[in-house]
């Protein structure tokens, strides 16, 4: 159903000052379309009538914080989404990161985890995953803590294995994952070599040298400004000729970045120069 | 911005939303736009997720207004055609920024005109003109009564004439309609909007 409006631009204005003076996360650089959004349908869910009353209890009650960010943030993913996307950085990008002794990749906005575990596949699959280490980072604790677990609902199953053969999989996709029920419980040596982390794309900083940055459909949420300055976290983070890689509805162009890096094909990735 | 001043109220941007049978109707709409449209014209459909649909090339074959298929962060010109981009939401940030959202399917519709509409009604209040087209959910509906409660301009094509009635008919069953058109009269209403 789509949420009747109930804030006001000045309201929202207000409620991501409260939030990012009392709890120091600062969203007042997200696309406010989607903010409303967010904050309408927060409102519904959890019946509040009005702003007054979230804001009231969200200034009142800080164990309410992590609901709201995990709700007025956009969580929704799937393994092996855009399998182009997948078949590009397994034909193009993994057999230069396998020439690698060590391969760092980072999963910026990794969400529920069903990048991570796709990417843990692919690696597997270039028999590149045992000399590689993924960081899947967040800025959500509570999407994590999913992702740790590995499960996900059976129901998508038949979506991702055809999302996984569309990306070049020549397995039994089934084979990855446990049936149990209504959930699929993915082989846990396909996290052994992840680590989740707490990682906020607007307030820290960079915390290592990679081969391979991952961040899709995670800037859309950014105005350009911000969106700019996650570009320069990026550049600081990867190798030369590391890469990196964006949503499908995304891109370096006009951004700091757009000069030293070259685009693979069509594809959303692109390499550093040297 | 938006101004309060209703009578002289300018159309800013034009919003098309359809679904089945819908595509047929603005192939032969979109060669009788006139050139010098003083607003964006933005379109969204319900569209298989598949990145290398042509839908776009296929709009651009039939008329000579620019179409672009919709980008995060984009900002609209006049007298340009944008289609929104599967999969995604589209978002107005103001009457001429728009972004892309990938949240939660409305009526089983990434894009959804609902989304669409809504989120236009609020950044363009009454300068906005949206008009439904064939379909056959009712995705739309709850949309036209966003624009509507925005003052702004709400059409729908005449259920007879569409291929499948049932998405303007809701429209029209539950929403303040301000005119109901059959598709040779859209010309003549757009272009003179
Ligand atoms: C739509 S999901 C994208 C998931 C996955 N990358 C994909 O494309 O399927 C967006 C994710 O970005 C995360 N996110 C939003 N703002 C962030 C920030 N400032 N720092 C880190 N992650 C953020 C959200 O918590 C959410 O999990």
């Amino acid at each position: 159903m789509l949420e009747p409006n109930v804030i006001k631009d000045e309201e929202l204005e207000i409620l991501l000052n409260d939030v990012f003076s009392v709890y120091g996360y600062d969203f007042t650089q997200y696309s406010k379309a989607s903010l409303k959004r967010r904050v309408n349908r927060i409102c519904v869910i959890d019946k509040f009538t009005s702003f007054a009353e979230l804001r009231y209890h969200l200034l009142h009650h800080p164990e309410y914080l992590q609901r709201f960010v995990e709700e007025i943030t956009v969580n929704v993913t799937e393994m092996f989404r855009d399998p182009g996307f997948f078949k590009a950085l397994r034909d193009k990008v993994l057999p230069q990161l396998g020439t690698y002794p060590f391969i760092r990749i980072w999963l910026a906005g990794c969400s529920t985890g069903e990048e991570a575990y796709s990417m843990a596949i692919l690696l597997r699959e270039a028999n590149l995953y045992n000399r590689s280490l993924i960081y899947a980072t967040d800025l959500n604790p509570g999407v994590l803590e999913k992702a740790a677990k590995g499960i996900f609902p059976i129901a998508q199953m038949k979506l991702y294995s055809e999302n996984y053969m569309l990306s070049g999989g020549l397995q039994d996709f089934s084979s990855y994952y446990m049936a149990n029920y209504d959930v699929a419980k993915f082989d846990t040596k396909l996290s052994e070599r992840i680590i989740f982390a707490t990682h906020n794309l607007v307030s820290d900083s960079s915390f290592n040298e990679f081969q391979l940055v991952v961040c899709r459909n995670v800037l859309i949420y950014f105005d350009k400004e911000l969106q700019n300055q996650v570009f320069t976290l990026f550049d600081e983070s990867l190798d030369s000729l590391g890469f990196l890689a964006l949503g499908a509805k995304e891109t370096i162009r006009f951004s700091n970045l757009e000069n030293r890096y070259k685009q693979l094909d069509t594809e959303k990735i692109w390499r550093k120069n040297m | 911005m938006a101004s309060d001043r209703k009578s002289d109220s300018k159309v800013e941007l034009l919003l098309m939303g359809g679904s089945a049978g819908s595509l047929k109707v603005l192939l032969s709409l979109l060669p009788t736009l006139r050139q010098d449209l003083a607003f964006p014209v933005v379109i969204i459909l319900h569209r298989k997720a598949d990145p290398d649909s042509m839908l776009d090339v296929l709009l651009r074959n039939h008329t000579k207004l620019p179409v672009l298929e919709a980008e995060d962060k984009m900002t609209l010109q006049k007298g340009t055609i944008y289609l929104a981009p599967p999969d995604y939401h589209l978002l107005f940030e103001s009457n001429k920024l728009v972004s892309l959202d990938y949240s939660e399917k409305l009526n089983y519709s990434r894009p959804s005109i609902d989304v669409s509409f809504q989120s236009a009604a609020l950044a363009c209040r009454d300068k906005l003109v949206a008009i439904l087209l064939s379909g056959a959910n009712a995705d739309g509906v709850e949309g036209l009564k966003c624009v509507k409660s925005a003052d702004g301009l709400v059409f729908v094509q005449d259920p007879d004439t569409a291929e499948v009635a049932y998405m303007p008919r809701q429209a029209i069953v539950h929403v303040k309609v301000d005119a109901v058109f059959k598709p040779e009269h859209f010309p003549g209403l757009i272009n003179n909007l």
